[in-house]
């Protein structure tokens, strides 16, 4: 059962990694604007001239 | 491209979506009401960017005014307005009203398109703002400004920066903060369920290491997330007097301890899951609480109406200057539609002001040569010189803002008044609890009942029943168009017992305002008039001609336009003039002063008279309110209302006309002195001393992206008869609070109950906090909805 101890320790430190992205994208502003991305994305590609 | 012009045909514009009343203009086989809509197609055409109104219908908006920009070549401005400069490139945030549909989004991410000097343009579309970077070389941040009003997207200006103000930085930590408090609370969670489960002999070598698991989570929960209440605990501690977050910090404090002691020396679980989970929903309350419009501004001032800079005369010539580089004897140059930025004597010129921001008078005054123009008045006609006497920020009028008594205006909320006698309890129980153990000589168990007590009696969801019932009510609110700036303001609304009225723009709408004309005109007459309002793209012009309703034109002659006074032209062979007395060739006593005056061959016709319409449904408002309320009504204008204004009140009633914007203040200085909470519903600048000295300001608006003064709360116009039931809302919110704040302690006692016998166990802490608290957000959320339906506003 001592596997136990590593198991523990690696789900601590994925769960830490998810944290930091997650705080990492806070920083980066990408929740800044939840609105206009959205409907960025509906717009048709420039025609080609 | 061909371009002709025809006669009046019913259309619509294909840029702004208004209806063609003049001149209609033809390209491409699109129809245009003005040259503005005309130029900003062509523009959009030329750079094949026409897929701009495939996306929307008419997205378009109508341009009103042009704007100098000379200003924007000044280093000093420019240093104030950009965001980023670097030796290539520099980056600007302008707050764009105009923007409203996703054409706009496609329109000004692609301005590349029209200059290629512009890298990149972003668009936050709830916050109205782009942000352009642009090269340095071969555009100035004047020539990006021009590009946007070019395309009919005039970025606002002003001496209060909205683009700065709006940062949201104070957000960003607290989310953080909960996303932190989150993480650890569910990974304590994870670790705590072997032991509400009961551990076997084999997960009973894993203890240990979950116990010191769980307090190295509680670590950074305890000393950053819950760090703001152990600050504002100690500060208001300091100033001796308890509010809510002192008996909080109080428990986080225990909580940690008590873990910490249990881990250390092995006997038993610790609390770290209680602890992690009553800091995650402080925070989330806390989070609840601080929902904010990103597209509203409440705390508008002066400075948002103000220009960032004016053009200033030095030895002759003009020269731009910041306004808070003006300093006294600087002579400025008004042009028309202007404004005047600080306290100044009129030099040279001849002066048509309009005064509205500052007296809530609607009519132009003229000045003479010599005479104290004050702050805040917008020249209407030609260009005048003025000598600066006053620093802009000592003027008249921002003296408004200036005045010390605002601060004595510190607002009392239910959960502070509560917190006090509710510590105060748990003290006593909690010590009475220690007494009673050692008295029976059981030192252990007088601790843990000690503790226990604090922990269990946690006011978690005092302070969570009030976010959250009054942001049912704020959502509640907004769908009604009633925008109130936080939940602190609804307990304020809650407690008004009178109303100060405006009048003009408060009472009154100019949205669906009538023309009638004090004399009468003939079919040939009305022909000559039309044809000459036609040439005019002033909204008035605009008007007449649509409540005239006449088709057929002369051709015309001489035709002459003279800002902020009228319009005159050859029609026919006869000289017709329209406009204000300014322009008429002679003196006329006209019936009504404010108007269109109409003089055709040097005859007075008569005056087209715009009537502010009393908004819809007054007189039912008025008699509801007037059962619960003192009201009043305090109006800047001149007392043409007054018998109007008889039949609407109570003979009780206090109406008073030509109130300053300093004399509406003290009236509510005066009533707020008797002990009155005073509500005050008003529009423009000319109220908004009065609307920040009130218990709670209400700034109407028929046009929420309007600029309105700093206030409470923003109400639309049409929703101004609800206003009864949003006042009754709020005071059931407050009741819904204080059942909440029952229920609590209700859930309260069992704890107890457990506690000063010293045996609460760390899993019916944890069980029994979050039960409470879906019961509380449950309760308040049905009771809301509730009310809300009672009071007809769901």
């Amino acid at each position: 059962m001592n596997i136990l101890y590593f198991l523990v320790g690696c789900s601590v430190l994925m769960a830490l990694v998810f944290l930091g992205a997650f705080i990492w994208s806070l920083k980066n502003g990408q929740h800044d604007d939840v609105v206009t991305p959205g409907m960025r994305v509906l717009f048709d590609d420039d025609e080609v001239e | 491209m061909i371009e002709h012009h025809k006669i009046l045909s019913a259309s619509i514009c294909y840029h702004c979506g208004e209806e063609i009343t003049g001149i209609d203009r033809v390209i491409d086989d699109k129809h245009f009401c003005c040259a503005g809509c005309q130029g900003v197609y062509q523009i959009l055409a030329a750079n094949n960017m026409c897929a701009y109104y495939s996306y929307n219908d008419a997205p378009g908006k109508r341009l009103s005014h042009t704007s100098h920009f000379e200003y924007l070549d000044e280093p000093s401005v420019i240093k104030q307005l950009i965001d980023y400069q670097d030796e290539k490139s520099t980056i600007v945030t302008f707050y764009i009203p105009a923007i409203h549909c996703s054409s706009c989004i496609w329109l000004l991410e692609h301005l590349y398109k029209i200059n290629p000097a512009i890298f990149s343009s972003r668009i936050d579309f709830l916050k109205k703002q782009v942000t352009i970077s642009f090269k340095n070389q071969g555009l100035s941040l004047r020539n990006v400004v021009e590009t946007l009003v070019e395309i009919g997207y005039e970025p606002a200006i002003n001496l209060q920066d909205v683009v700065k103000e709006n940062s949201n930085s104070v957000n960003k930590s607290l989310i953080l903060k909960i996303a932190i408090a989150g993480f650890c609370m569910g990974n304590v969670m994870l670790f705590s369920f072997p032991e509400y489960f009961g551990l076997s002999g084999l997960e009973r070598q894993f203890q240990s290491l979950f116990g010191w698991l769980n307090l190295a989570f509680s670590i950074p929960v305890t000393f950053y997330c819950g760090r703001d209440y152990f600050v504002s605990a100690w500060n208001s501690l300091k100033h001796k007097h308890v509010n809510l977050d002192t008996p909080l910090a109080l428990i986080i404090a225990v909580l940690f301890l008590r873990t910490t002691y249990a881990v250390v020396f092995n006997i038993g679980p610790g609390f770290a899951d209680t602890l992690t989970g009553l800091v995650f929903l402080l925070l989330m309350g806390k989070w609840v609480k601080q929902r904010t419009y990103h597209h509203i501004s409440f705390d508008r001032d002066y400075r948002s109406y103000f220009p960032i800079a004016i053009t200033t005369l030095q030895d002759g010539k003009e020269k731009p200057k910041a306004i808070n580089e003006l300093t006294i004897g600087d002579r400025l140059w008004i042009r028309n539609g202007e404004l005047v930025p600080a306290d100044s004597i009129l030099m040279k010129g001849d002066a048509w002001l309009d005064m509205s921001f500052v007296t809530g008078e609607t009519e132009p005054q003229q000045k003479v040569l010599g005479e104290i123009i004050y702050a805040g008045g917008k020249q209407m006609g030609e260009g005048i010189e003025i000598e600066v006497v006053k620093n802009p920020s000592q003027s008249y009028l921002t003296s408004l803002w200036n005045k010390a008594h605002y601060t004595d205006n510190f607002k009392h909320n239910f959960n502070d008044s509560v917190a006090k006698y509710f510590s105060i309890a748990v003290f006593i129980i909690a010590f009475a609890a220690m007494g009673y153990w050692f008295f029976n000589s059981n030192t252990t168990k007088a601790w843990a009942a000690f503790t226990a007590v604090i922990i269990v009696a946690c006011p978690c969801v005092l302070a969570l029943s009030t976010p959250f019932t009054l942001s049912a009510i704020l959502s509640v609110f907004d769908r009604r168009g009633f925008y109130v700036k936080n939940t602190d303001a609804v307990e304020e609304l809650a407690k008004c017992s009178a109303i100060v009225f405006d009048k003009t723009g408060t009472l009154t709408t100019t949205e669906n305002a009538k023309i009638h004309f004090t004399g009468t005109l003939d079919q040939e007459e009305k022909k000559l008039v039309v044809s000459l309002l036609n040439h005019s793209s002033h909204p008035l012009s605009r008007q007449i001609l649509k409540s005239l309703s006449f088709n057929g034109f002369y051709a015309i002659s001489k035709y002459k336009e003279i800002p902020g006074k009228g319009i005159k032209g050859l029609v026919n062979n006869q000289m017709v003039y329209a406009g204000n007395q300014a322009i008429l060739p002679f003196d006329i006593k006209p019936i009504q002063q404010s108007g269109v005056h109409i003089v055709i061959n040097s005859a007075y016709k008569g005056t087209f008279v715009i009537e502010q319409q009393w908004r819809e449904g007054l007189d039912k408002l008025i008699s509801k309110l007037e059962d619960s309320f003192r009201l009043t009504v305090l109006s800047g204008d001149t007392n043409k209302d007054h018998e109007a204004l008889k039949k609407l009140f109570l003979p009780n009633a206090v109406v008073k006309f030509k109130q300053s914007p300093h004399d509406k203040l003290e009236a509510i200085l005066i009533q707020q002195k008797t002990g009155e909470k005073v509500m005050m519903l008003g529009d423009g600048l000319n109220d908004a001393g009065a609307l920040k000295q009130s218990n709670f300001g209400i700034a109407i608006t028929d046009n929420i992206n309007n600029f309105t003064p700093g206030c409470d709360g923003i109400l639309k116009g049409s929703s101004l008869n609800d206003l009864p039931n949003f006042h009754q809302l709020s005071k059931d919110g407050l009741k819904i609070i204080k059942i909440s704040f029952a229920i609590a302690i209700a859930y309260n006692c069992i704890g107890l109950y457990f506690a000063v016998q010293g045996t609460l166990y760390p899993l019916v802490a944890a069980v029994l906090m979050p039960i409470s608290t879906i019961t509380i957000i449950s309760f308040t959320t049905i009771a809301t909805r509730f009310f809300a339906r009672k009071n007809h506003l769901l």
